[in-house]
């Protein structure tokens, strides 16, 4: 009896711990397996947002600009006044193919590039030098450095400020400056306050005045059968023309205002440059700046980027426009696909007759989804853009012609491709959450006295508001990120409007828009000034991440709460 | 353990005495009829699962069905409020009226039947609302939205299926937090409130514990004095204590139908007796 116990005793005991089988069969490797690919996923994440947030923001910080004499062997001495940018170790082989007189008994050369600016001088912003012909290096605190509107930055010494007739030069200048530069700030915002809002207003008066004029042609109605009507019109158009005078007056003189300043510069090579300050954005001396300071200029900076129209093609200047663009094309989109989707996943699930034919639709809809995008884009433009917005141009707006109104690329014609494009991602998901919903209380709620209406209507539908969600998310993170379609069906580089402003009917679903992944593109690879744009590049995608980002945090908030209000039940 | 468990021990006895029925020598035939189930045959697709049934279902009484699995008990049960129609391929023969009108009628409003004839099912199945709300479903979808008229049925509905003491302060409280007894009260409030005429109750016990299972077969006796109560039940002890005639049902058929007492103590049929006596099943 004893001896039967111990043998069962013994035979729980785990015999082999050693070998590759039993590792195997402990499941521990299956733990590293999933541990390792999940971690992989993480690291990429991370690694995504790290470089492109190191490679982008330090654009907006305000580096040292060093002073320093470039003496290239058999050239004459350079002064220059420079923010180092990058180095690199080079191979005095490579710079010797280039045409540097490089000694040969040293292998490798640091290269700098640095930024010199004054392209309107130098003919570039940036240029290559080998750090060791870089002599007599400095940083001085008096170094400005100016953005202009116009040509990229400046970089030099402020001799005077001419405020009106007085000139200041010396100790004051500095300050002088900073005060005239504020009061061209001031000037400059109410010039931008009145061209793009009251002047754009009457502009847009003046055009619908027009189409009304052309509207009446085209009924038929002359001046002499509808002598009141043409009267009408004359004298409104000429309210708006008195108003625009008016404006037109007021902008002058604010011009000539911001005229009357300028300041006179000293490059490092010892030439005087005269600058305008209306053509200044603003000035700072990094040398001179504290930590603190620093800190402070590139938050600036950044709030600047995200708030601000962009200028000089896109290198400079912000990018709101393509922010609000890519916000607002996907929330027009959101509206769209969200009831369209769960209508059509409401009838494959719950009315039709499920059979070979409903699982045919079933399928060609799930394959819609691996269409390629551009194909979108070639029917959104041809059946959204020509015919829709064709026929609607030919319908409504007879007047405008021959210039388009819908008939052309649009953000109302670029959400709905996209609205198309994630389609069956909002149908697949709402499907399973309609799936998920027990029989129990479908039965619950038809057995007292529901028709099957109002039985998906009040509990179905609430129940399965999760998984719609889901299904939304996945398309704003779909719909985001999307360009290629855009390029056919709306996206331009530079929209002089936005597609929403305080004009009558606000929303205006006919313009073009900007939109952050086209902007990448476009800075990246149609930019003039290609070291300008890098950083912009990252900058800008960094940015349209963390725009996919909140979207789709806000989306899963309202998931959560759905979710915690609509919990199933456990069977 | 509660009285009930010990009155009806476990080797199938049953204390006559204790189940005290009213007027038990009354034939049904006699009694006000509220469902009379007339040669009905149901099959899904070409498999028949009722052959041939005819029964008469006696006004403000209990109506048990028992049987072994798969006998039809149920699917006969959800003939009652056409709960059938939802499943594809099922098709009925035959008639059942409800107080002299067939519901299978073309003209029948299901709707309207299912709002008269109430349903119980087997696991509780609360919506994913308030305990309120729950209760007020079938009162709002029959269009009234007045408060005052909403708090008052509630509350009368809750105390009609004695649950109104535990939650009349969590009546915003999640239905998915009570108890799976509370849960099952619940529903049978949330049938109440719309005041059918006809409660059909799918084996409401056999997903509660033995106190929960006392409590709704108290509310059972409690609501046959106001509806007309059909019980479908595994549990023969329960059928013999909650009600007042009995159906046993086997393969389809409907083997003996009588009272309660009679049945379970004089069963006519071989089949049935070998059933309640535990010899198959």
């Amino acid at each position: 009896m004893e001896h039967t116990k111990n043998s069962i005793a013994e035979a729980l005991v785990a015999k082999d711990t050693t070998s590759v089988s039993a590792y195997v069969k402990s499941g521990q490797p299956y733990v590293w397996l999933t541990a390792a690919a999940i971690s992989v996923a993480f690291i990429i994440t991370c690694a995504l947002l790290v470089l492109t947030a190191a490679r982008g923001l330090p654009h907006f910080w305000p580096a040292n600009l060093l002073q320093a004499s470039y003496q290239q062997p058999g050239s004459p001495p350079v002064e220059v006044l420079a923010e180092i940018r990058s180095d690199e170790e080079v191979t005095a082989a490579r710079l010797k193919g280039a045409g540097l007189p490089v000694a040969e008994d040293q292998d490798l050369y640091e290269r700098l590039l640095i930024k010199v600016a004054n392209r309107d001088l130098l003919g570039a912003d940036f240029r290559y030098v080998l750090a060791d012909w870089l002599v007599e290096r400095s940083y001085p605190k008096d170094a400005v450095v100016l953005e202009r509107m116009e040509w990229g930055n400046f970089h030099g010494f402020l001799e005077s400020v001419r405020q009106d007739t007085e000139v200041i030069s010396g100790e004051q200048a500095w300050a002088a400056y900073k005060a005239a530069q504020a009061r061209a700030d001031d000037l400059r915002q109410q010039v931008r306050d009145i061209e793009k809002g009251r002047i754009g207003k009457v502009n847009f008066a003046l055009e619908r005045l027009r189409l009304e004029g052309r509207r009446l042609q085209l009924d038929g109605k002359t001046p002499e059968s509808h002598p009141a009507e043409y009267a009408r019109l004359e004298a409104r158009r000429k309210a708006e023309d008195d108003k625009y005078q008016l404006l037109r007056q007021e902008l002058n003189a604010l011009n000539r205002e911001l005229a009357r300043d300028s300041v006179t510069m000293r490059t490092v090579d010892g030439r005087t440059v005269d600058i305008p300050l209306s053509k200044i954005v603003h000035g700072h001396r990094p040398n001179d700046m504290g930590l603190a300071g620093k800190i402070g200029f590139f938050f600036y900076k950044i709030w600047e980027f995200v708030s601000d129209d962009p200028r000089e093609a896109n290198t400079e200047g912000g990018i709101f426009p393509a922010i609000f663009g890519t916000v607002l094309m996907v929330l027009i989109m959101s509206i769209v696909v969200t009831p369209f989707g769960i209508l059509a996943a409401l009838y494959l699930r719950e009315y039709a007759k499920q059979g070979p034919l409903t699982q045919a639709i079933r399928i060609a809809v799930n394959n819609l989804a691996g269409v390629p995008s551009i194909v979108f884009g070639m029917f959104g433009l041809g059946f959204f853009v020509y015919f829709l917005g064709g026929s609607i141009d030919r319908l409504f707006y007879p007047e405008a012609s021959p210039a388009p109104v819908f008939g052309t690329p649009g953000i109302l014609w670029a959400s709905l491709t996209l609205a198309l494009l994630t389609l069956p991602v909002v149908i697949v998901a709402t499907e399973e959450g309609l799936a998920r919903i027990p029989r129990s209380l479908r039965e619950a709620s038809l057995s007292l006295g529901a028709t099957k209406a109002e039985t998906l209507w009040r509990v179905v539908l609430p129940m399965a508001s999760p998984a719609m969600m889901t299904g939304l998310i996945l398309a704003i993170a779909r719909a985001a990120g999307e360009v290629a379609p855009l390029m056919l069906v709306g996206v331009v580089k530079l929209a002089p409007t936005l597609p929403l402003d305080t004009n009558v009917p606000f929303i205006h679903f006919e313009r073009k828009f900007m939109h952050l992944g086209f902007h990448i593109y476009d800075v990246g690879f149609q930019s003039p000034n290609v070291e300008a744009a890098r950083p912009l590049v990252y900058a800008t995608a960094f940015l349209l991440v963390l725009v996919i980002i909140a979207l789709n945090l806000t989306a899963i908030r309202i998931r959560n709460q759905l979710r915690e209000r609509y919990k199933a039940l456990d069977h | 353990m509660t009285g009930v468990q010990e009155k009806t021990p476990l080797n199938r006895g049953f204390d006559v005495d204790a189940l005290s029925r009213d007027q038990p020598n009354k034939r049904i035939e006699d009694q006000s009829i509220s469902l009379e189930v007339d040669n009905l045959n149901l099959f899904y697709g070409s498999k028949q699962a009722l052959k041939g049934n005819t029964l008469l279902i006696p006004e403000k009484k209990v109506t048990a069905f028992i049987g072994p699995s798969g006998c039809g008990k149920s699917t006969l049960l959800r003939c009652f409020n056409r709960m059938n129609d939802l499943i594809d391929g099922c098709r009925v023969e035959g008639q059942i009226r409800l107080h002299g009108k067939n519901i299978f009628d073309k003209d029948v409003d299901v709707a309207m039947l299912r709002r008269r004839v109430g349903m119980v099912f087997q696991k509780p199945n609360p919506f994913p609302k308030s305990i309120y709300e729950n209760v007020a479903y079938g009162l709002r979808l029959a269009g009234i939205n007045k408060k005052r008229v909403l708090d008052e049925t509630v509350e009368w509905a809750l105390k009609g299926s004695a649950l109104w003491d535990e939650v009349k302060d969590r009546l915003e409280d999640s239905a998915l937090g009570l108890s799976g007894g509370q849960q099952q009260r619940l529903v049978i409030a949330r049938a109440i409130a719309i005041q059918p005429e006809v409660i059909l109750l799918d084996e409401p016990c056999s997903a509660l514990d033995p106190i929960s299972t006392l409590k709704v077969e108290e509310l059972i006796n409690e609501l046959k004095n106001r509806y007309t109560i059909v019980i479908v039940t595994h549990n023969m002890q329960q059928a013999a204590r909650v009600s007042d005639y009995t159906a046993f049902m086997y393969l389809g058929d409907i083997v003996e139908y009588g009272h309660t007492d009679q049945v379970f103590t004089k069963p006519v049929k071989k089949q049935t007796e070998d059933y309640i006596t535990g010899r198959y099943g």
